[in-house]
């Protein structure tokens, strides 16, 4: 019964939403209260205090994060569903690439769950998000469906972008969410106009909304990152510099690739967290600490999360010529964030192991669904969305007036507006 | 030490007493501050735009030099407006090509119906919260200029727009910035050294007038100010940003290319940054030399997505830079420094704005067309009236929108004519000229009477001390114009 709630609600949440995707956000809010009045009613407790000790490290800070989180029962099995669509979602983007349906660059982002998932815990949609190009799943925790993503890299025209991007670049507008960006650090300079925006339209008295910029420990080095550093320090814009820590750049270990491996450091004055970035309930309470923190004004932080990826960089990569499979086993046996999350469930009480069964199933089924009907979606065509959107239009006034034409390499194939 | 201490008395102005309790509240101490953090958290009540100046005393700058023998002025140059008989071609000549293009648009428009996308600035509304509430300002402070019309997408017809002031390059560039200020609260300036009115002063007086947390100093960082204009636009807001000259827009080339001019596209028209304007000096100066005097634009005119603008003088530079500024496409505005001076001319104080994407025949002829833009035009104008003295009518095309260009405009031009000459001052080889070449002959090939010939730099690097045998001046294009009649004989 609990299971078959799930999956209509699933299944709501996940209709392609075409261009607005304000519809999947409200389905999401349902998805809570859904379960807030529905069948969990039955179950015994629905607040759990759960120990963080260990999970956080601090630079340059007097306060830091708590060391336990209270968590209900709804939330976590919240998290486990969004985390456990993730999961199925990368690896059908895994075999839909082998089986050449989905072509060109694909970053996939397995083992990195708790990260997304737990940053849009301790979110709002009112904060700005921008992200580097492993942004499937972030995407996916920012309101977006499965079918979207998938016809996005099917190239289809119910994908995110209407196909035009791919992987790497989703972007929802409704919930605040930049995208992905395909150039290793360029996002980090554009979270800081963000977060200046942020800044210039703060409410006084009341917290900022933040703006965050992800990016991965490869990318920690990129000058223009301490350059957006410098400058969010300087005017203490609310800015969050989050390192995704996966251990390596992409075929280079840390060790081989940056001087300095405490990221959370990297800021220099700049304070710093480190976060257990398998653990989605220390991801939560960390970056609500962080949040609050910036929100009220008192500067940029610099933010790492240790996490691990469990395929290669992209899809050339085997992901196994550079680390051995012993550590990717042992990562996946010993920290993997969904099986923390389902542990903790079940120690919890909150679910049993048939209970957390039954709603994998039903992702399972519900991940294949949407992949057949992001399939189903037509490609995107060539009139009129090879040159749509390059240039604006003047609002309407005065139709078709600029630009005068859309050069293409061959001029002869040009598009006159 | 003027300049230093321009500097430090406004930012004096700025360090209010809320901005320092905001700062105690950091728990990193001890630092000293090189200059203030722009946007006061909260903003004080002291910077409602209400309390502006007039906006047309304003206008009027102390700093227009008077008509000086050096000038472009007394050279009887096409920068300035107030001769007689360049007005008259002017008008007739802008009136005439206005009525052809708006004709052959009517044409496409009835061929294909282009599809439609609703104005984002609406979409815009419920994010972005403009920071002055009181939104009678803007109307209240413009409406000294409010009989006047903004004249959008079309010509200005300067003789209607009522008073003018006689200002030089730099001085209109602000005035442009001015009224874009008053008419726009969420439009920013920022750059380095903008806070002082930057190296070329084109920023003169703004952050006294309009507050710190409106226009300020960044860091040395090109690529951090592209990007952060960037984010800035795309939250609805408008960016006004100074790369303090065109040849540092390279660091910020990645920025420029991967992300601003891309975004509106790559993102299936959810987001756009065109709120973006970066405005950049290009060219030779005199005394430049490899870092300091080069033109960039055939490198951004590469780049679908971007629009690319420059003005050949001070009237010119104020209706594009506001259109530039109002546009929903990022704009990088090159100025060509060495006009920042020497051009003087007689500009409108009203708010006015010139289309982008269209050139001007800024002087009709018959024989030979000639195409350029920004600072070349001088070289140019100068050759065709030697060229006139041995009978040859030249007509003088001024691009003014690199990307996208008007090809309409030249292609024209040469049917009538036959010829064809393009000159710029950057380097020959990928020169925006090869794509105006490319174009023409394609588009013109039974009408060509003569091979195209480009007027260009050296593919050299700018030497200091081989800047005047570098540029393409008025000699090289007389002979360019000799060359291109004789073949035609």
């Amino acid at each position: 019964m609990f299971a078959t709630k799930a999956a209509s609600l699933l299944l709501r949440r996940s209709a392609i939403s075409g261009g607005s995707s304000s519809s999947s956000i409200a389905a999401i809010a349902s998805l809570r209260t859904g379960f807030a009045n529905g069948d969990v009613r039955s179950m015994s407790s629905t607040v759990g205090t759960f120990d963080l000790t260990g999970s956080f490290e601090t630079y340059n800070l007097d306060t830091a994060p708590n060391n336990s989180v209270e968590m209900t029962k709804e939330e976590l099995l919240k998290h486990f569903e969004l985390m456990y669509t993730m999961r199925r979602m990368e690896i059908t983007c895994d075999n839909e690439y082998k089986a050449r349906a989905i072509r060109g660059f694909c970053h996939l982002y397995d083992g990195q769950e708790a990260v997304a998932t737990g940053i849009n815990a301790a979110f709002e949609p009112e904060d700005s998000w921008i992200t580097s190009y492993r942004c499937h799943c972030v995407a996916l925790a920012r309101g977006g469906s499965v079918s979207s993503i998938l016809a996005e890299l099917f190239g289809n025209i119910g994908g995110a972008t209407e196909g035009k991007g791919g992987s790497m670049h989703f972007y929802n507008k409704a919930a605040n969410f930049y995208g992905g960006q395909g150039i290793v650090g360029a996002q980090v300079p554009v979270g800081l106009g963000l977060a200046f925006a942020n800044y210039y339209n703060a409410t006084p008295g009341k917290p900022m909304q933040v703006a965050i910029a992800c990016y991965g420990d490869g990318a920690a080095n990129q000058g223009q990152i301490w350059e957006s550093a410098n400058m969010a320090s300087l005017w203490n814009l609310p800015m969050i510099f989050c390192i995704e820590n996966n251990h390596y750049g992409m075929g280079t270990s840390q060790d081989r690739h940056s001087s300095h491996s405490d990221y959370y450091k990297m800021g220099n004055h700049i304070p710093g967290v480190r976060i257990d970035g398998m653990n989605v309930l220390a991801v939560k309470e960390g970056m609500r600490f962080v949040k609050e923190w910036v929100g009220a004004g008192n500067g940029p932080m610099y933010v790492e999360m240790m996490t691990y990826r469990y395929h290669g960089h992209s899809m050339s990569d085997p992901g196994t010529t550079y680390r051995n499979r012993e550590e990717i086993a042992l990562t996946r046996s010993t920290r993997d964030p969904i099986e923390l999350v389902k542990r903790t469930l079940i120690d919890a009480g909150f679910a049993d192991a048939e209970q957390i069964k039954d709603i994998e199933k039903v992702i399972r089924k519900n991940v294949a669904s949407e992949c057949k009907l992001a399939k189903a979606s037509p490609k995107t065509s060539v009139e009129p969305h090879l040159y749509d959107y390059v240039y604006s239009s003047d609002g309407g006034k005065k139709m078709n007036e600029f630009p005068p034409h859309i050069r293409m390499p061959d001029f002869a194939k040009s598009k006159w507006y | 030490m003027i300049l230093r201490s321009l500097a430090l008395s406004s930012s004096s102005s700025w360090s209010s007493s809320s901005r320092l309790a905001v700062r105690n509240n950091v728990v990193i101490g001890g630092r000293s501050r090189r200059y203030p953090p722009p946007p006061p958290y909260p903003p004080p009540p002291a910077f409602v735009v209400g309390g502006l100046r007039d906006a047309t005393t304003s206008v009027a700058s102390p700093f227009a030099p008077s008509s000086s023998s050096s000038s472009i002025d007394g050279n009887n140059g096409i920068f300035i407006g107030h001769s007689r008989s360049h007005r008259r071609w002017h008008s007739s000549s802008s009136s005439s090509s206005i009525s052809m293009r708006r004709h052959r648009e009517e044409q496409r428009m009835g061929m294909k119906e282009r599809p439609r996308f609703d104005d984002d600035d609406d979409d815009d509304q419920h994010l972005y919260r403009p920071p002055f509430p009181s939104s009678s300002s803007s109307s209240s402070s413009s409406s000294s200029s409010s009989s006047i019309a903004v004249v959008n997408k079309e010509e200005p017809d300067y003789d209607s727009l009522g008073p003018t002031s006689r200002l030089n390059l730099f001085t209109a560039i602000n005035a442009a910035m001015r009224t874009a200020m008053k008419t726009d609260d969420t439009a920013i300036v920022f750059g380095e050294d903008v806070g002082f009115g930057g190296v070329f002063r084109c920023t003169q007086d703004l952050m006294d007038e309009f507050g710190g947390h409106r226009v300020f100093n960044t860091p040395l960082s090109e690529n951090g100010i592209a990007g952060m204009a960037v984010g800035y636009a795309s939250m609805g807001g408008t960016a006004i940003a100074e790369i303090q000259f065109a040849d540092y827009i390279f660091p910020a080339f990645d920025q420029i290319v991967n992300e601003m001019a891309k975004f509106r596209f790559r993102s299936g028209n959810q987001w756009n940054c065109g709120g973006v304007t970066l405005r950049a000096p290009c060219g030779a100066v005199g005394h430049g030399a490899l870092y300091h005097s080069q033109s960039p634009e055939a490198y951004l005119a590469h780049t679908p997505g971007m629009v690319v603008v420059t003005p050949r003088g001070p009237r010119c530079a104020k209706g594009l830079l506001l259109s530039s500024i109002r546009s929903k496409d990022p704009v990088v505005f090159l100025e060509p420094k060495i006009l920042y001076r020497s051009a003087v001319e007689d500009v409108p104080d009203a708010d006015y704005e010139i289309p982008l994407g269209k050139a001007e025949i800024v002087l009709p002829g018959s024989d030979v067309t000639i195409v350029g833009w920004g600072a070349q035009l001088r070289a140019l104008r100068v050759a065709c009236d030697l060229a006139a003295k041995e009978g040859v009518s030249c007509e003088l095309i001024d691009l003014r929108t690199i990307l996208p260009w008007d090809s309409e405009s030249v292609i024209n031009s040469v049917r009538k004519t036959g010829k064809l000459i393009v000159s710029h001052e950057a380097p020959l080889t990928c020169g925006f000229g090869a794509e105006v070449v490319a174009t023409v002959q394609r588009e013109c090939f039974f009408h060509l009477e003569a091979p195209i010939q480009r007027v260009c730099g050296y593919d050299t690097p700018f030497g200091l001390v081989f800047e005047k045998y570098y540029l393409p001046d008025e000699k090289r294009n007389l002979d360019a114009i000799r060359r291109v009649m004789d073949y035609s004989k």
